[in-house]
């Protein structure tokens, strides 16, 4: 374990256990299948959809067909007629019980967005907005009374080219002067006469599909309003309970302490559920409204329409090189489009903020300038998917490194060797101004490298060339922003919480309960609490349960986002645990007249710490606290229930680094791309469970295969969606699949005792840029390259100048 | 009610009556009717497979095939297979390698892999993941599961 290597000595050597039991390592670092599967596997999982309400009613959006249209008049009366329907709301309606939001933030200077409401007002602004609500008895009755309402629309120009959006012919919204949401502008001085003295200058333009999350449960809610006692109570698929709660209460005028909101089962989230959505917005103020509980869940259809989609860039960048391949600067220049409105409350311009933050991260070069428009089109909105920003930053950097390692003649891998930062460079500012606090960007080359079997892949791929087969080879280096402070949005204004709690509370028969803020989509975070609390309090982990998801019974916290959990919501049950710890142990020597530095606690046991002979079972220290504490000394209270918190505060991210390795075979007859085989090595500090962590890589890998092979939301000219179903946007499925590799480097960070970074989206950020270089490998003897995602057959073959 | 019909079949071993819309598909059935909320619906197109159940022995799309088609058919689900314990060993090899995260398309995988395991005598990993192909898994990126499958499928350890 890399825990050895922590540069605090002892602390480090046995950081989550008790002083005595060097015998014992815990279940830190040990691949414990998680508790909480058992109940999905046999399909008793409670998903929002699931639960069962008396007086439930349902609600079904109509959206407008139109990419940007002046709502002229809906008529209900039909549609309102129709069997089962209790009422149909337009935009005004719900605005009497929903105020509109804003998504800016003021660290992002001059980022501009107009109101937006829960339901839209006189105006659409893309293709699935929604403009009015059916609540009827059943989606059936709600669905079936949708179509029987007539609108009359007049449409009005429509924005989808974000080229077309930047030139401001036409502007979506008249009262911002312009279409631009956001532009920053970066430079470090110095890159004009770096690119001038450059030996070698590689550039090119490349551009990111806009795909989005296919969570496989829809975005779901269920509002129950209580009017006796003006509560609202909320089972939301949220990631962001207590960030709901807050916005439930501004928005819906509750007060915050009659709001609560409950986070169950989630069918997979990805940053897709941890944004603020009309219509989960209109279903809240419709159960206000009617008094009633209210259930929206999207079907497929809406989701493609309504879930928030990502990426869509296009940047041109280039790389200045000496001779010997040292890289002097990067050059960049990236406009992207978020559609009609930026995202309440995490905003649209954080995407295109964390690529100038991130691009060339890796590399030692001091010289960086960097240009981003954000701009708005008539086209769903989008916002933070996994990875954020990563997966352009890294192909960027990747692609052009690749590029100017061709020119220079140079090897890929000894073209990175020569440019990654020093593994002892560290505290580190990279031009961007962000802080690296100790990276292994060296050792991850290495292990790569080594576990790919690197020179006989290229000796392989030489052999096969001859005989006509054209596979290739993709390295991509990665930094990869987790455990943000609350410099990412708090700083910001946004009441999004940076810090997290856990609750740790001993039962009277031994057992112990963890109520922790951060959630669970399925990650394992309840697993590995169960492991952080049972190590560090000495019992066995089935004598632990994990609470997580409900802002009525866990400490406040941010929830689960940008690789967050582990690191601070593990800290946080960490603390917690070492704090009840010793609660239990000043009981014990209370029971027991001893002192309680002769105390310490083995498998369920108060057990002499020098001798580790049993002396009391935590069964009875819980019986004697709770039921006869007469039998204690008279100035004696004891505390078996301990909440601790912790913050990310001596840097703005704790960045950890990776390095992935695709290796393709493309037929240079249909454009097909074959993915053979993946690998990826990380640095997330302390590894928990193991198992979870190399699954956490392996599906992100797979979202990121997405991203470079197969998922585009594809827009026609009049902004129309062409292929919002699951059968037209295709998504990795198991036969295309390749197996994925993991390795580790264990570099903990020293800002946590625990010393764990994140690790949610580090697959994600490589894939598409490891899976890019290869495929751009493979052709490179073919005389073609491809720089656009996804790399269709289509794209490849026209870049062969086969069609 | 129009278009009703009453039909007929046994979910789970148990037989079950009711008088259901021509419109209802099967795992709207299962899920509303029923009470089984373990069949998931991920796309109701037929693509996800995430409301796989088993009718008359063989898998099917539940949210291909109405309700009134099950008429007089025996329908089995994750809760019916977990109850008989015909699942136990899939099941067990899918917690031990983790081969679920969110968990909302494992029954419809579980259906999918136990089709193979009662029907195959051995698979390659080729095979098992063509079997699967069908059924979309967001989260794990599908290795686990297809190690699971292959575990319970040829005895790997």
């Amino acid at each position: 374990m890399g825990r050895r290597d922590h540069p605090l000595g002892g602390r480090a050597e046995l950081p989550l256990h008790a002083p005595s039991t060097q015998t014992d390592k815990g279940y830190i670092g040990q691949s414990v299948p998680r508790a909480n599967a058992q109940r999905l596997l046999q399909g008793r999982g409670a998903f929002t959809d699931d639960l069962r309400f008396p007086r439930l009613a349902h609600v079904a959006f109509f959206r407008s067909p139109h990419a940007h249209a002046r709502i002229r008049k809906l008529d209900f009366s039909k549609a309102v007629k129709q069997p089962g329907v209790i009422g149909i709301f337009d935009g005004r309606a719900l605005a009497e019980y929903c105020t509109p939001w804003v998504g800016v933030l003021a660290h992002l200077k001059g980022i501009k967005s107009p109101p937006q409401h829960a339901i839209a007002i006189e105006r659409a602004c893309w293709q699935g907005e929604a403009v009015a609500a059916v609540v009827a008895e059943s989606r059936g009755f709600a669905e079936d009374a949708l179509s029987l309402i007539e609108a009359q629309w007049e449409e009005l120009p429509v924005v989808v080219d974000m080229e077309e959006a930047l030139s401001g012919k036409k502007i979506i919204h008249a009262e911002l002067g312009d279409n631009i949401c956001f532009k920053r502008e970066l430079d470090t001085s110095g890159v004009e006469e770096a690119f001038a003295k450059a030996d070698v200058i590689a550039e090119d333009i490349f551009h990111f599909g806009r795909h989005t999350g296919v969570c496989l449960e829809g975005r779901a809610i269920l509002a129950d309003y209580n009017a006796g006692e003006h509560s609202l109570t909320v089972y939301h698929a949220t990631q962001a309970p207590h960030m709901m709660q807050d916005i439930f209460s501004r928005h819906l005028n509750i007060p915050e302490a009659n709001v609560r909101v409950i986070a169950k089962d989630i069918g997979g989230s990805f940053g897709i559920k941890v944004h603020v959505y009309p219509d989960e917005m209109a279903t809240a103020a419709l159960s206000v409204m009617l008094r009633r509980p209210v259930k929206f869940v999207a079907d497929r259809l809406e989701s493609f329409v309504s879930d928030i989609h990502c990426r869509e860039h296009r940047v041109r960048v280039r790389v200045a090189c000496s001779k010997s391949g040292e890289i002097l600067a990067f050059d960049l220049d990236d406009l992207t489009a978020i559609g009609p409105y930026s995202v309440y409350p995490r905003t649209s311009g954080i995407e295109g903020n964390q690529v100038v933050n991130l691009t060339g991260g890796p590399y030692k070069h001091q010289k960086y300038r960097a240009k981003l428009h954000v701009v708005f089109t008539n086209k769903n909105v989008t916002c933070q998917y996994r990875a954020v920003g990563h997966p352009i930053a890294v192909a960027l950097t990747e692609g052009i490194v690749d590029l100017a390692a061709q020119r220079l003649g140079m090897d890929p891998a000894e073209f990175r060797r020569r440019n990654l930062i020093a593994d002892d460079a560290y505290p580190y500012t990279f031009p961007s101004g962000i802080k690296f606090e100790q990276l292994s960007h060296h050792k991850a080359l290495d292990l790569l490298l080594k576990t790919m079997k690197y020179p006989e892949l290229r000796e392989e791929q030489t052999r096969l060339r001859q005989k006509g087969v054209y596979r290739g080879i993709g390295l991509a280096a990665m930094i990869e922003v987790t455990n943000p402070s609350p410099a990412f949005y708090g700083v910001g204004g946004a009441r999004i919480s940076a810090q997290d709690g856990a609750t740790l509370r001993l039962e009277p028969t031994g057992m112990v309960t963890v109520m922790c803020s951060v959630t669970e989509q399925g990650q394992g975070t309840e697993g590995i609490f169960a492991q952080i609390a049972a190590s560090a309090l000495g019992v066995t982990i089935d004598k632990v349960r994990v609470i997580t998801g409900d802002t009525g019974v866990t400490p406040y916290g941010g929830g689960t986002w940008a690789s967050r959990g582990a690191g601070i919501g593990g800290e946080a049950v960490l603390q917690a645990a070492r704090a009840l710890r010793s609660n239990m142990l000043d009981v014990a020597a209370a029971i027991l007249k001893l002192d309680k530095a002769l105390l310490d606690i083995q498998r369920n046991e108060v057990v002499d710490r020098l001798t580790q002979e049993g002396k009391m079972a935590l069964a009875e220290l819980g019986r004697v606290a709770y039921f006869r504490p007469d039998t204690l000394p008279m100035d004696f209270q004891s505390e078996l229930t301990v909440t601790r918190h912790y913050t990310p505060r001596q840097y703005g991210f704790t960045f950890t680094n990776g390095i992935q390795a695709s290796l393709v075979e493309v037929d240079p007859d249909t454009g097909f791309v074959k993915l053979l085989k993946h690998w990826c090595v990380e640095d997330a500090g302390t590894v928990i469970n193991p198992m979870l962590v190399d699954e956490q890589i392996r599906g992100g890998v797979v979202q990121g295969i997405g991203a470079a092979l197969f998922e585009e939301c594809l827009y026609g000219p009049d902004g129309q969606l062409l292929n919002g179903n699951m059968a037209d946007y295709l998504v990795p499925m198991s036969g295309e699949m390749p197996d994925i590799v993991c390795a580790h480097i264990e570099t903990p960070t020293k800002q946590s005792q625990l010393g764990a970074k994140g690790v949610g989206e580090a697959g994600t950020a490589g894939a598409p840029a490891a899976v890019m270089n290869a495929v751009n490998d493979a052709l490179r003897p073919l005389g073609a390259r491809v720089t656009a995602m996804p790399f269709t057959p289509e794209r490849i073959l026209k870049a062969l100048g086969k069609v | 009610m129009e278009h009703a019909n009453d039909i007929t079949l046994t979910v789970n071993g148990t037989q079950v009556s009711r008088r259901v819309q021509a419109r209802q598909h099967l795992v709207d059935f299962l899920r509303e009717e029923l009470g089984l909320t373990g069949s998931h619906l991920g796309c109701e197109h037929g693509v996800c497979g995430a409301c796989t159940v088993r009718v008359n022995g063989e898998i099917v799309r539940g949210c291909l095939m109405l309700a009134v088609q099950a008429d007089g058919c025996r329908v089995d689900t994750v809760e019916g297979l977990t109850d008989s314990k015909e699942l136990s060993e899939i099941q067990r090899a899918f917690h031990q390698r983790n081969a679920l995260q969110c968990g909302f398309c494992t029954p419809g995988m579980l259906m999918a892999a136990q089709d193979l395991i009662r029907h195959g005598r051995s698979a390659s990993r080729e095979r098992i993941r063509e079997h699967i192909s069908g059924n979309y898994c967001r989260c794990t990126g599908y290795q686990a599961i297809v190690d699971a499958i292959e575990e319970v499928l040829n005895g790997k350890a």
